[in-house]
C-alpha cells in the first residue's frame, strides 16, 4: 500500500477517461490517471503507482530505480501482487501470468 | 560493506560515508528521526547504521500508517462486517492487523464476507457489481492514498452509487510529526523526510518545521546514497547553524507537490479535530473524515459504530518504541511473545514497522554470522 511502483503507459484507454493500461514488469493494468489531470502523462511515459493510482511523473531511470529499490528490500513480490491484483475479477488468466 | 555493494555508485556511498564521519563533530550526539516508515526499512535492510559513527542516532518516525492505527478502529470498521449485507474491503497489509476482537482474516474465518482490495476503486467496482450488497472499504494511509480514496469518491458520487461507503483512517504526516516535536520526552536535531508522501504534499509543508522549530529537515530518496547524502545535508546544515527545507529527492519530488491530488483531498475531506495514534495518543488536527457533503458514503455516519477504545497489552512498548525512547528489542516482548510471525503490536505487523524491521534484519544478525549475509554481487 505504501510502495510506490513503476510503470509505463502502452495505452490510453479511449472509452473510459483517466484510464490506462500500464505495463509494470511485464504486467498490463488499467491504472487510473485521475491524479494526473493537470498534466495527462502520454503512451510511452513512465508513473509512480500507489494503489491503482498513477500519483506522479518520473522519468524512465527513475522507474528503473524504483524498481531495483523494490527488489532489494524484498517487497518486489509483495509489488507485482498489487499490481496483478489491480481491475478484480475482470482479469484473464493469461492476463494475470 | 554488505547490502549497498548491490546498488551503483559505491564509491560514491563510501565517499558520503566519509563525508558524514568528516562532518559529525564527535563530542555530540546527534538524533535523526526519518519519519517514513519505508525509509526505516531501507536503513535496517541495507545496514546503514554500520555505515555512521556512533555519534549519529537514528530514531524511527511515525510514518507507517499501519502502526499509528489505533487497535479499536480496527473492531470498529469489522463491527459493520457483522451484517450479511456487508462486504468489508481493505488492502492486504490490513487483513492480519488484529482488532481486539480479531484480524480482519479471522473475522473472514468467522463467517463475514471481508475482502482484500489493492484499490479504493476496486471496491467502487464491486459495489457496481453487487448491487444487492454494501460494500465497505476500510481506508487507511497518509497522503500517498488519501488522493484515491478522495477521486473514488468523487466518482461514486457524480455515477449516484448507493451502496458504497469508506470507513475512513487516513491521517495527514505533518500533524505526527509535530506532536513528536511537542512530547517532552523527544529531543530531535533534525529530520528526513519521506519521500512518495512529499510527491503529493511537496516540501512547503516542512517549512514551519524549519523556521519556527529551527530544524532542518531534507526530503529524500530510498536507496543507500539518497540516505546518506540526505544525512551530510543535514548534518551541513547543523554544523552552520541553519534550518532549512531541502529537497535531495528531486527527481522524483516536486516543491509544489501534486496539486490535483490535494485538490481531491480538499473537495472530499476536512480535518477532524482529533484522532488517535497509537503510541502517540490523540493529535490534534491530524486526521481526515469526510464532509457532510459526502456524508451518504461514510461508513461511520451510516453504520453504529461502537467507538471501540482499546489499550494495547501492558507489557508492549509500542508507543515508546514508537517514539523514539526505546528501541525494538528493549521491549520485553520483542522476540518472544511478539513476532513477525505473531505480531501482538503492530509495529510487528508491517514490513515498515520498526519493530518487524529490526526483527528481520539485525535482531537475526546476531545468530546469523555476518559472511553467511553477505550478498554475493
Amino acid at each position: 500500500m505504501c510502495l510506490a511502483i513503476p510503470g509505463q503507459i502502452v495505452e490510453l484507454v479511449a472509452d473510459q477517461t483517466h484510464q490506462a493500461l500500464v505495463e509494470v514488469s511485464g504486467v498490463r493494468r488499467r491504472v487510473d490517471m485521475g491524479l494526473l489531470v493537470d498534466d495527462p502523462p502520454a503512451v510511452g511515459d513512465w508513473v509512480l503507482i500507489h494503489v491503482g493510482f498513477a500519483m506522479s511523473r518520473i522519468g524512465a531511470e527513475q522507474a528503473d530505480e524504483q524498481m531495483r529499490m523494490l527488489r532489494a528490500l524484498g517487497e518486489a513480490e509483495a509489488a507485482m501482487t498489487e499490481v496483478r491484483g489491480y481491475g478484480l475479477d475482470d482479469v484473464t488468466p493469461e492476463d494475470a501470468a | 560493506m554488505k547490502f549497498v555493494d548491490e546498488f551503483r555508485d559505491s564509491a560514491l556511498i563510501t565517499r558520503a560515508a566519509d563525508e558524514i564521519r568528516r562532518l559529525a563533530d564527535p563530542g555530540r550526539q546527534y538524533r535523526i528521526m526519518e519519519v517514513c516508515g519505508g525509509h526505516t526499512h531501507a536503513i535496517y535492510r541495507f545496514g546503514l547504521k554500520d555505515l555512521l559513527p556512533d555519534s549519529i542516532e537514528l530514531i524511527h518516525g511515525p510514518g507507517c500508517p499501519v502502526c499509528v492505527l489505533p487497535m479499536g478502529r480496527i473492531d470498529d470498521g469489522l463491527s459493520a462486517a457483522r451484517d450479511p449485507k456487508v462486504i468489508f474491503t481493505a488492502f492486504g497489509d490490513m487483513m492480519r492487523v488484529p482488532g481486539a476482537a480479531g484480524s480482519p482474516l479471522e473475522h473472514k474465518a468467522r463467517g463475514a464476507d471481508v475482502r482484500i482490495v489493492y484499490s479504493p476503486a476496486d471496491a467502487l467496482k464491486l459495489a457496481r457489481a453487487n448491487p444487492d450488497r454494501h460494500v465497505m472499504f476500510f481506508a487507511i494511509g497518509f497522503e500517498t492514498t488519501a488522493p484515491s480514496t478522495a477521486l473514488t469518491l468523487m466518482r461514486a458520487r457524480a455515477e449516484g452509487i448507493q451502496n458504497f461507503s469508506v470507513f475512513c483512517n487516513h491521517v495527514t504526516i505533518i500533524p505526527g510529526i509535530r506532536a513528536i516535536l511537542d512530547s517532552p520526552d523527544m529531543r530531535i536535531d533534525g529530520f528526513l523526510g519521506p519521500g512518495h508522501v512529499s510527491t503529493v504534499i511537496g516540501c512547503r509543508p516542512y517549512e514551519w518545521i524549519a523556521q519556527n522549530e529551527r530544524k532542518p529537515i531534507v526530503v529524500s530518496g530510498f536507496e543507500p546514497l539518497d540516505l546518506l547524502q540526505s544525512t551530510v545535508m543535514l548534518l551541513r546544515q547543523l554544523k552552520e547553524g541553519r534550518s532549512v527545507v531541502e529537497n535531495q529527492y528531486d527527481r522524483v519530488v516536486p516543491w509544489e507537490g501534486n496539486i490535483a491530488a490535494l485538490r481531491a483531498m480538499a473537495e472530499v475531506f476536512e480535518l477532524r479535530p482529533f484522532f488517535e495514534w497509537r503510541g502517540l495518543g490523540f493529535i490534534s488536527q491530524s486526521a481526515l473524515r469526510l464532509r457532510d457533503e459526502y456524508a451518504a458514503y461514510d461508513a461511520e455516519r451510516i453504520f453504529q459504530v461502537p467507538g471501540v477504545r482499546v489499550t494495547d497489552p501492558k507489557a508492549a512498548q509500542c508507543g515508546e518504541v514508537l517514539k523514539g525512547v526505546l528501541k525494538p528489542a528493549q521491549c520485553k516482548l520483542f522476540g518472544k511473545e511478539c513476532t513477525p510471525e505473531r505480531p501482538v503490536g503492530a509495529l510487528m505487523v508491517s514490513s515498515e514497522g520498526s519493530c518487524a524491521a529490526y526483527h528481520t534484519y539485525e535482531f537475526r544478525k546476531t545468530l546469523v554470522p555476518l559472511s553467511a549475509r553477505r550478498i554475493p554481487a
